[in-house]
């Protein structure tokens, strides 16, 4: 699925657009993960949890919960928000 | 055969014959918004700026190998990211990025763990130890990396005992950039013997690297009105030992200046011989790298709401040279008065060199020196971003 990725996390990805695979949003930041070593925890906290400044959406719905499930045909956004100056 | 001894040379030459061969120097400065070296030639007297690096990420420490003369570890995160630690192998010219940077346990099911918010200090471990690094973080936590900070792993002994979660409070209950954990300090000789300090939290020594920890709090203040027996009410803001008699330490506490001269485990408050207008609360303490006697600290107003300024305005550097007895003012060259920059805890340093140069970095972006222990200073660098550490190192 294609994953629209953050100014901030392009020095991972080189580019605005990323590629993975999963059956649900855990899964699919694992799979960019092997292909981005450590954008994950740049994201996702050791509990698991997305960071207070990152906001995920999914065919333009927030999704909070890790377990949302994803198809191939799912566009995710996500976003580097309200973090101040 | 008694060594025949040299008659002493007088004045400048005295100095001249007594001076370490110099070598050049970089000042490592972490920002609010990026890091700068800062390379100094052999006299301390010109500087090039090597910057930024990593533009707009917030840099909490950033610190030289001692070992190898050539790694660097910076502790990063950004206002959006998690945090992480950033190493380089060849002074800067490129960074790689941890593999594992510090993070806390995962939690058990049902129970709320905590999240690592910035990695806050950062220690190479004893020079017999190539590759070990010590780490603090925010919220408090103290780790350990055994390949050069490439990966990290938790100290479960601090992270995970329930009377250590407990005198760490919660984050509210700290600072208020978030509680840390800091000074880890391996004593030269032994890399077994640790220290660490947490605000709040109070000061901890291990014997057995780390395994079992000991309070060390007998002697030192905490607000009036609260019980100096809990851990919780202490806050340690900086702590040093002294490379020439690592016996003994100083402190910077929330609540005056102290020394502690081991084996005892009683601090006594050398800062009630600072000037009574000035007062003994500041952030950041250097020790002189050859005389156990000498330290310098950098005041900051206290008083009524804390305003976290330099007293009146008018910014100082004050030196002991009798272990705490007596305090003399060093503000030549610095702002006389309308200067409401202070210094924060990891923005003080101080060289090898003879004499040694001092260096600080200020909350308004300003790096200032003095390459003659603090009696005259010199404005190296301005227009930076709020300077959260100064590092210096020698250049191998």
């Amino acid at each position: 699925m294609k994953v629209i990725v953050p100014s901030a996390l392009r020095s991972y990805t080189e580019r605005g657009e990323a590629e993975a695979s999963g059956a649900t949003l855990a899964a699919m930041l694992v799979d960019l993960d092997r292909q981005y070593p450590g954008i994950r925890f740049r994201m996702i906290d050791e509990q698991d949890r997305i960071r207070r400044h990152i906001r995920i959406f999914v065919n333009g719905d927030q999704v909070r919960d890790l377990s949302q499930p994803l198809v191939a045909t799912d566009e995710v956004i996500i976003v580097q928000a309200l973090s101040g100056g | 055969m008694a060594r025949k001894l040299r008659k002493p040379a007088a004045g400048k030459k005295a100095a001249a014959a007594r001076a370490r061969p110099q070598r050049r120097v970089v000042v490592l400065v972490a920002t609010r918004k990026g890091a700068w070296l800062y390379h100094g030639d052999a006299a301390r007297k010109t500087w090039r700026a090597d910057g930024p690096h990593f533009l707009g990420h917030i840099i909490s420490h950033v610190v030289l190998d001692p070992r190898d003369g050539r790694t660097l570890l910076a502790a990063a995160k950004t206002g959006h990211l998690g945090p992480t630690v950033f190493r380089s192998t060849d002074l800067g010219r490129t960074w790689k990025e941890a593999a594992q940077p510090p993070a806390f346990a995962k939690a058990a099911d049902g129970e709320k763990g905590r999240s690592v918010d910035h990695t806050f200090w950062l220690t190479p471990a004893h020079a017999n130890e190539p590759g070990v690094w010590y780490a603090g973080t925010s919220p408090q936590g103290l780790f350990r990396s055994g390949d050069g900070g490439v990966t990290w792993k938790p100290f479960s002994s601090i992270n995970d005992d329930p009377q250590y979660r407990k005198w760490m409070g919660t984050v509210q209950d700290g600072t208020p950039d978030g509680p840390k954990l800091h000074s880890i300090i391996v004593d030269p000789r032994d890399p077994a013997h640790l220290y660490f300090a947490m605000s709040g939290g109070g000061v901890h020594e291990s014997v057995d690297g780390g395994r079992t920890w000991a309070l060390l709090l007998k002697g030192l203040d905490v607000v009036e009105g609260f019980d100096k027996a809990q851990p919780s009410f202490h806050d340690p803001h900086c702590i040093r030992i002294c490379p020439s008699n690592p016996d003994r330490l100083y402190q910077q506490n929330h609540c005056g200046i102290y020394r502690l001269d081991r084996p005892s485990d009683t601090w006594a408050r050398i800062g009630k011989n600072m000037p009574e207008r000035v007062g003994d609360i500041g952030f950041p303490l250097v020790v002189h790298p050859r005389d156990a006697d000498t330290a310098w600290v950098f005041p900051m107003d206290g008083t009524t709401v804390w305003p976290r300024t330099s007293p009146e305005g008018r910014p100082a550097v004050y030196a002991t040279r009798n272990g705490g007895k007596t305090w003399q003012r060093l503000d030549a060259g610095l702002p006389a008065k309308q200067a409401w920059w202070t210094v924060k805890r990891q923005a003080m340093t101080g060289d090898a060199a003879d004499p040694v140069g001092l260096y600080f970095g200020t909350t308004s972006g300003e790096l200032w020196m003095s390459r003659d222990e603090g009696r005259r200073w010199t404005c190296i660098a301005r227009h930076l971003p709020e300077i959260y550490s100064v590092e210096v190192a020698e250049l191998k």
